[in-house]
């Protein structure tokens, strides 16, 4: 059940229920209005708006929208619209358009200093031939190349052992 | 271990237990890790979804995370079953309501849950009660260097862990404590406390996660800063800079009613009792009202025919799926409002 806000209208997404003297009050709410009267408070920056508004910010320039993944596939346009990446190569793929948005909302950070995995299997060109492997792999599966796709798929499995 | 054997008790995160419990109920870490040389779970085919689901299943059931761990094929099971899952925080919501193959493995206690397949390969959490951050984030890590010995995580040597969503990027670790600030929303003040709560890079939400309002008073606050800090300097900002405000706010709300307006609150704990244990009909939203008020008069030791334990199971033991696990049956919310009243008068000794 969809409920509208009591004072504008908006999708209410503040519910709250008094109880006073007996009677039982029920304010239904926009985020704007509850904050507006002081009973919720907006919230700094929901972590979706955080992403929304970044994507927004570099919105209007042309160079980046051109980008694509190699490897997934995916265009920047794409990411913009739903928020999320295909495939770990497009940290790099999109580099140039990412990196400033994740420095905004990263408190301008732009380089991990945390935990390191342990194995040594994780380093970013085997990771990303392994994915070219598979779209190739998923490509030949489709033309139903199988003489193909068999060599690619023991490739892929020498890959992902070493 | 099966899953009805939940429905019945409150779980890790309710206890009512640990440091600070009068405001903190509970503190949770989690992680995002995705895999190496696979796509992002959004890019991959149901069939490339359900080897992930299938490979992670096994890795996770063999790397010994816990002693006894319970793992639910989230695609197979029912809608029930889901709910129950989300109001016990064990599951996302999204996680709950997706359609492609994913599942959670959950150790015995529940202080310990992962998701497979929902935004990233891998969600884990470690919950603790109370304020007990440090002790998460230690059991937290024991889970991933578990897994990450037999698993190749999508790493960068410059933006460190790799997850589907930038937000997360970097350490994947997101910090919470679920605080109950009850004496600040009655004295008004709740919005001050959250904007001087310093610099505001926090999310606030309700009790059952994002898109939640915050019933019964319940806010859980969450860092946002994930890449180009330590695991150890996110929990410890988190811990210097944001909890111990929200704690203090809190406390001094609570003595300044008693100091200006006990009688009111005598009132109100002692009538919203009187409420839960007369009441024939009562609905979710209402229950948390007076269950949050009821706990406060217990907090600030203005009540005492009742103890916290019991209040706090009655928060989660209240929700619609936890109902009609427990009376193993289907009920439509006119029923449920009986149901959970009768069930209320038990616990509070009224019948």
């Amino acid at each position: 059940m969809k409920r509208e806000c009591d004072k504008c209208g908006k999708p209410a997404t503040v519910h709250l229920t008094e109880i006073a003297d007996g009677n039982k009050i029920e304010k239904h709410l926009c985020e704007d209005c509850a904050a507006s009267e002081g009973i919720t408070v907006k919230t700094s920056m929901p972590i979706s708006q955080l992403l929304e508004d970044f994507i927004l910010q570099s919105a209007g320039r042309e160079e980046t929208s051109d980008l694509r993944c190699d490897v997934c596939g995916l265009s920047f346009a794409e990411f913009r619209h739903r928020g999320l990446l295909g495939c770990p190569n497009d940290y790099e793929a999109f580099a140039e358009a990412l990196d400033p948005m994740l420095r905004q909302a990263q408190e301008g950070a732009g380089q991990h200093i945390g935990k390191v995995p342990r194995r040594a299997g994780s380093d970013q060109e085997k990771q990303n031939a392994i994915l070219r492997l598979r779209a190739q792999l998923k490509q030949a599966v489709a033309a139903e190349n199988y003489e193909q796709a068999a060599k690619l798929r023991d490739r892929l499995k020498e890959m992902e052992q070493k | 271990m099966k899953l009805a054997d939940l429905a019945c008790g409150a779980g890790e995160w309710l206890r009512g237990a640990g440091p600070m419990h009068d405001v903190v109920i509970s503190s949770r870490v989690r992680l995002a890790r995705n895999l190496a040389g696979v796509p992002f779970l959004v890019q991959c085919g149901p069939e490339h979804q359900n080897e992930i689901e299938q490979r992670l299943r096994r890795e996770i059931l063999a790397a010994g995370i816990a002693r006894e761990v319970l793992y639910v094929d989230i695609a197979a099971a029912s809608e029930l079953d889901r709910q129950l899952l989300v109001e016990r925080h064990l599951i996302s919501r999204q996680h709950s309501t997706a359609s492609h193959p994913r599942g959670v493995a959950i150790s015995g206690d529940e202080t310990c849950a992962i998701m497979v397949n929902e935004e990233d390969h891998l969600r884990m959490q470690v919950l603790r009660s109370g304020l007990d951050l440090a002790d998460a984030v230690a059991g937290i890590m024991r889970v991933d260097d578990l897994l990450e010995a037999r698993l190749d995580y999508a790493f960068h040597g410059k933006y460190g862990y790799l997850t589907a969503c930038p937000t997360n990027v970097g350490t994947g670790l997101r910090v919470s404590v679920m605080l109950h600030l009850p004496a600040l929303k009655m004295t008004g003040e709740i919005e001050k406390a959250f904007r001087a709560a310093h610099d505001m890079r926090l999310a606030i939400r309700g009790l059952f996660g994002e898109g939640t309002e915050a019933g019964g008073d319940f806010f859980q606050v969450s860092n946002q800063t994930t890449l180009g800090k330590t695991e150890e300097q996110i929990v410890h900002d988190f811990l210097t800079e944001m909890v111990p405000q929200f704690i203090q706010y809190e406390r001094r709300a609570r003595e300044a009613l008693i100091k200006r307006r006990g009688a009111a609150v005598d009132d109100k704990a002692k009538r919203s009792l009187a409420l839960l244990r007369a009441a024939r009909l009562i609905n979710t939203d209402e229950t948390m009202y007076l269950l949050s008020l009821v706990r406060l008069g217990i907090n600030v030791g203005r009540l005492d025919e009742v103890d916290l334990k019991t209040v706090n199971e009655l928060f989660l033991l209240t929700q619609p799926a936890h109902l009609q696990k427990m009376l193993n049956k289907q009920l439509e919310p006119d029923d449920r409002a009986e149901a959970r009243a009768r069930y209320i008068r038990r616990r509070l000794g009224a019948d």
